[in-house]
């Protein structure tokens, strides 16, 4: 007699009452190929857990971002934002689709640099830009988006210092009537700061005030905040144009798009919750459109876009390594990746599928990261098919951050590849080992030895 | 270990206990548990039998068999000393 497929038996309480309207989340429907890679063969050559890429879906999500806007506003740029992805690999998709470079650090300026971005098409945003980094990037003719008045004085006196203009813009916090509201960074639109900041710019005659920034928050969900937003940079260039006779050549609304993913609390799942590009593109064009530049003055339009253009794009691949009973009776699944590659699983309830067949039935259960720290909880709840150790799971949207947020902590960090558009797999970051590490240490003479 | 006598079982998996009025819903390897502990069946046996009906190996089915009858247990569906189901 041939013997039957085992899956562990599972019991769970049948609740009622506490559903939402949508039902309880389940989530057996088995991801086992990505691009058409298998998730199992993947594994196999590269170890798990595992970050893959998607070239597809980042040019895909790249293009349908430039149609919502390039459709409703004649002069659109965008510039990739380093800091949530700044594999070289992934940044150079980006670059291949047109996008200039946004970086935050001289560590980010100088990678665009080998990626091969010209000087003059790398913002250089952030409030910590040293004298060095901004020499460099005023010498290669770079936007600099000053942050704060002491950097203002001193690119005043870098310019006196090199004979150049730098090319400037300020970055504005303004109240667009969400929370918090970011404004630690830049200058403050509403109690007149950023005027001060721009007469100063002008009146100093050392640098060309080429455009107006500014970046209201992160994960929006309301896409008319940013239409305040555009309105209220479309009052500083409309005055800067009274005042001083000066076009503004762009402006720049920053990034802050929400993505896919599910925040955690949220009443909706994030593919119902996150407004899509062309809402964006509608409140932030409509209010440029509106501001009263006639046609030739309309100012570039630079978005700098980074979550939402490449979380989806995203995928980790992971190992269970045990399945276990917590006192009070629920399941507890233990993973070979945890907050220390996924850090994104702090503020999301990440999607997560099987990456093997299985029946409907599911249970609830905690999953954990391999991490020796109680802080290690990748999603405190979940409904997954009984799965046993050496089973695999996707778990999807993980472009945005975690791959420059992550933390070489207790364990190695993982290899990542990218499935281009013929679905071929290229690694483009390898797996760490203990020399990773170690060879960046130094070991004082006296303490090479010691006796046990 | 033994499943409470009036605990009712359907075909499809449907648990009820009358008692408490709980319901629940359990997969096939966990409907043939029940009925066989139901018919009287000791531990040995039930394993015996489950490792002649599915790919499995003794060691991964001893520990998924713990874990059910404990949840059985846990959930007021058996009674017995529970230091039995344990060892």
């Amino acid at each position: 007699m041939k013997k039957m497929q085992y899956e562990r038996p599972v019991i769970q309480r049948l609740n009622t009452g506490i559903m939402n309207k949508f039902g309880t989340r389940t989530e057996y429907a088995p991801v086992t190929h990505i691009d058409g890679n298998s998730v199992k063969e993947l594994i196999g050559k590269y170890g798990s857990p595992l970050f893959v890429i998607s070239e597809k879906t980042i040019r895909n999500t790249y293009r349908e971002a430039n149609r919502a806007f390039n459709t409703r506003y004649p002069k659109v740029q965008f510039a990739w934002s380093y800091k949530t992805n700044y594999l070289s690999a992934v940044c150079n998709v980006f670059h291949q689709e047109g996008s200039w470079a946004e970086v935050v650090s001289g560590f980010e300026y100088e990678k665009a640099i080998r990626n091969g971005v010209p000087g003059n098409k790398i913002i250089f945003n952030g409030p910590d830009k040293t004298e060095a980094e901004l020499r460099t990037a005023i010498e290669n003719g770079s936007p600099i988006h000053i942050d704060h008045l002491d950097e203002l004085y001193l690119i005043k006196e870098l310019s006196g210092e090199m004979k150049k203009r730098p090319r400037v813009a300020i970055r504005v916090n303004m109240d667009t009537g969400i929370y918090p509201m970011w404004d630690r960074f830049g200058f403050n639109y509403e109690n007149g700061q950023a005027w001060d900041a721009i007469n100063k710019i002008m009146l100093s005659n050392t640098m060309d005030l080429i455009g107006l920034h500014c970046h209201i928050g992160t994960f929006m969900l309301a896409p008319s905040a940013y239409g305040v937003a555009a309105a209220k940079l479309c009052d500083l260039a409309m005055g800067i144009k009274k005042k001083y006779n000066k076009n503004i050549q762009y402006l720049d609304l920053g990034g802050g798009f929400a993505s896919k993913n599910t925040l955690k609390g949220s009443y909706l799942q994030g593919a119902d919750a996150s407004p899509g590009f062309d809402q964006f593109a509608e409140a932030i064009s409509t209010a440029v459109l509106n501001a009263g530049f006639t046609e030739d003055e309309l100012p570039l339009l630079i978005l700098e876009t980074g979550r939402a253009m490449v979380d989806e794009a995203g995928y980790l691949l992971g190992t269970v390594v045990s399945n276990k009973r917590l006192s009070d009776g629920r399941r507890a699944t233990i993973m070979d990746f945890g907050v220390n590659i996924l850090f994104t699983s702090f503020w999301y309830d990440h999607k997560i599928s099987p990456a093997q067949e299985f029946s409907q039935y599911t249970e609830d259960a905690v999953l954990y990261g391999p991490l020796c720290m109680n802080i290690d909880v990748v999603r405190e709840h979940v409904t997954l098919p009984p799965m046993k150790r050496d089973d695999h799971v996707v778990v999807h949207t993980v472009g945005a951050y975690n791959m420059t947020q992550w933390m070489q902590f207790i364990a190695l960090r993982p290899a990542i590849v990218m499935i281009d558009l013929d679905d071929k797999v290229h690694q483009i970051r390898k797996r760490e080992t203990v020399d990773s590490i170690v060879n960046e240490e130094l070991m004082p003479g006296y303490l090479k030895t010691f006796k046990l | 270990m033994k499943i409470k006598r009036n605990i009712a079982l359907s075909d499809s998996g449907f648990v009820f206990n009358p008692s408490t009025g709980d319901s629940f819903s359990t997969n096939p390897i966990g409907i043939e548990i029940i009925k066989l502990l139901k018919e009287g069946k000791n531990e040995d046996e039930v394993k015996k039998h489950l490792i002649k009906t599915y790919m499995t190996d003794e060691v991964t089915l001893e520990k998924d068999y713990y874990d059910f009858v404990n949840m059985l247990l846990k959930l007021q569906l058996a009674e017995g000393d529970e230091s039995e189901a344990k060892n």
